[in-house]
């Protein structure tokens, strides 16, 4: 078998799983994984500028807060279907990534970081400045009425996973087909070393831009998705800590890995979820899991299990 | 007849603060020729080459390559018109292994197939002696492997003119004569063009050679005459001309 037969052998036997577990898992657990594999598609959009293109950015909650009140706002205040409205959402990321992209690569290192920072807090000011639409930080509910698709009701816990498990697995699908593509394999080489790249004749802000495009836009779906599955869009999915996240779901899950943000998603939820059982000081146990990992497995879950066991992982 | 220039410059210059690290060069270099340059340290030899392959802007003055201006043009346009570069300070994908290292020049330098792409990668790596270790990770190699990849990698782009920032710098003495031979052999398909420091491999196979020194061009022709030039060994000897 070839690298490339193993991994997609991998990767569609993880969505069986998933497939198979919606029939055995209790209601919460489902409900779970279903916002689990969404936060997923964000972290995966999220990890193919980190992980594999090198561009740390601290403002990804715009792309996926954009995703969210483009999809939102279209069904509540232009009255649209809830699939056209999805498309907005998606657009809407597009546009915005677009317009940060050639704004922001225009910096490289730290202060692309604070750039990219900057602008999704402009984002988030910007939803509660036009508070009289987007409700500020109180958000708004999508009706149960406003999330039929083809009749499939949306809201309804089993279908919700499956349009969940559907939007991952393209997810999957189309990173994994990304990364492995020449395209791909440039991007890893702006990661290593920008300079040779360009000595090899790459274009590499073209490189660079695209891989920020792609990014925005599967965060843009994320959010999009998340909105319209969760029936709720509010200010706090536009706040600092959704940009913080996907780098932290990344970094635990393997940066450069496509599996990574998915287990380091899983992984987190279930630590917060657990550790919020045992005491409201949650958030430090989840700090002590963090810093353990950080330091014994450094190249993260997925990243680990490449570097010891499965180097062909994608 | 006259030979055909791959590469001419008109009075190219560029300054760093008040320091003229090129200045008013006006070279000539013909097609199908090794040519060497060199000079004392700080003579400006890698920025001029910087400024040809556009690494380093010019403050003024022109670059031409196969008879059009490429003044103008960034670096990923020029190397696309048939520049190859290897740098004079080791840069490869250090995480990537030789494999991809070769794969990522010769991806961007061709449209053809991808079993033309296994050969041709092979072909690289087989002239560099580095075919049997093709899929081992390039920063685990020692230093002179590693130039050998380098080098392996502006072949692969199969260049017009190929720009070699001292190769052998990390070589072991008998790499050189392997080293030798193989620009021989790519000088059949490519024009080279050297900065070298060790002059015996400079004076067995360079065609001509051009001297640098303190950014302007002191002398040129072939190795005898630059070996019998009194200025030229003034500047690396530190003579007084008076």
């Amino acid at each position: 078998m070839t690298a490339n037969t193993k991994s997609w052998a991998l990767h569609i036997a993880l969505l069986v799983t998933l497939f198979t577990l919606q029939f055995v898992l209790p209601a919460y657990h489902q409900g779970n994984i279903a916002r689990i594999m969404m936060l997923a598609v964000f972290a995966m959009g999220y990890n193919i500028m980190f992980g594999y293109t090198g561009l740390l950015s601290l403002g990804h909650a715009l792309f996926f807060a954009t995703g969210m009140y483009g999809m939102g706002l279209s069904i509540q205040h232009l009255g649209i279907s809830p699939a056209t409205a999805f498309v907005c959402g998606i657009v809407a990321a597009l546009l915005v990534t677009a317009t940060v992209g050639v704004l922001a690569l225009r910096t490289s290192g730290v202060a692309f970081m604070i750039v990219t920072l900057m602008f999704a807090q402009s984002g988030y000011l910007a939803v509660l400045f036009f508070g009289e639409y987007t409700r500020g930080d109180e958000g708004f509910v999508i009706k149960q009425a406003q999330r039929v698709i083809a009749s499939v009701d949306l809201a309804d816990a089993t279908n919700r996973y499956f349009a969940a498990l559907l939007l991952f697995a393209l997810c999957i699908a189309v990173t994994l087909k990304l990364v492995t593509s020449q395209f791909g394999h440039v991007l890893v080489a702006v990661r290593e070393n920008e300079e040779r790249a360009q000595m090899l004749g790459y274009d590499t802000f073209k490189y660079k831009l695209a891989a920020v495009l792609i990014s925005g836009t599967i965060s843009g779906v994320a959010g999009a998705g998340y909105g319209l599955l969760f029936g709720y869009v509010g200010a706090n999915f536009a706040t600092v800590q959704y940009s913080i996240y996907p780098l932290l779901w990344v970094l635990l899950g393997g940066a450069g890995t496509i599996m990574g943000p998915f287990f380091g998603t899983l992984f987190m939820f279930y630590l917060i979820d657990l550790a919020s059982d045992l005491t409201s000081a949650y958030m430090l146990i989840a700090g002590v899991a963090l810093v353990l990992l950080t330091l014994f497995a450094r190249n993260g879950l997925m990243g680990e299990i490449r570097k010891r066991v499965l180097p062909w992982l994608p | 007849m006259a030979a055909i220039n791959l590469l001419t410059t008109r009075g190219l210059s560029r300054s760093f603060g008040g320091i003229k690290a090129v200045h008013n060069v006006n070279f000539e270099l013909p097609a199908g020729e090794i040519h060497a340059l060199i000079g004392p340290n700080g003579a400006g030899k890698t920025t001029f080459v910087g400024l040809l392959c556009g690494r380093i802007s010019a403050d003024s003055g022109q670059v031409f390559f196969s008879n059009e201006e490429i003044t103008a043009l960034p670096v990923h346009k020029r190397i696309a018109r048939g520049i190859g570069y290897t740098f004079q300070i080791t840069s490869i994908f250090s995480k990537l292994s030789l494999y991809e290292n070769v794969s990522l020049a010769v991806h961007r330098s061709s449209g053809d197939k991808r079993r033309d792409f296994d050969i041709q990668i092979s072909e690289a790596l087989d002239s560099v002696g580095l075919l049997d270790r093709a899929y081992q990770i390039a920063g685990d190699m020692s230093y002179g492997h590693q130039r050998l990849l380098e080098i392996a990698m502006g072949m692969a782009q199969k260049p017009k003119l190929l720009i070699l920032d001292e190769p052998t710098q990390g070589l072991a003495q008998s790499e050189i004569a392997g080293f030798n031979a193989l620009l021989k052999s790519i000088v059949e398909r490519s024009t080279i063009l050297l900065i070298e420091h060790n002059m015996d491999v400079v004076m067995e196979i360079a065609d001509k050679i051009t001297v640098l020194d303190f950014g302007e061009i002191l002398a040129h022709g072939t190795p005898e005459e630059i070996h019998a030039n009194e200025d030229v060994q003034a500047a690396y000897l530190g003579k007084n001309n008076a």
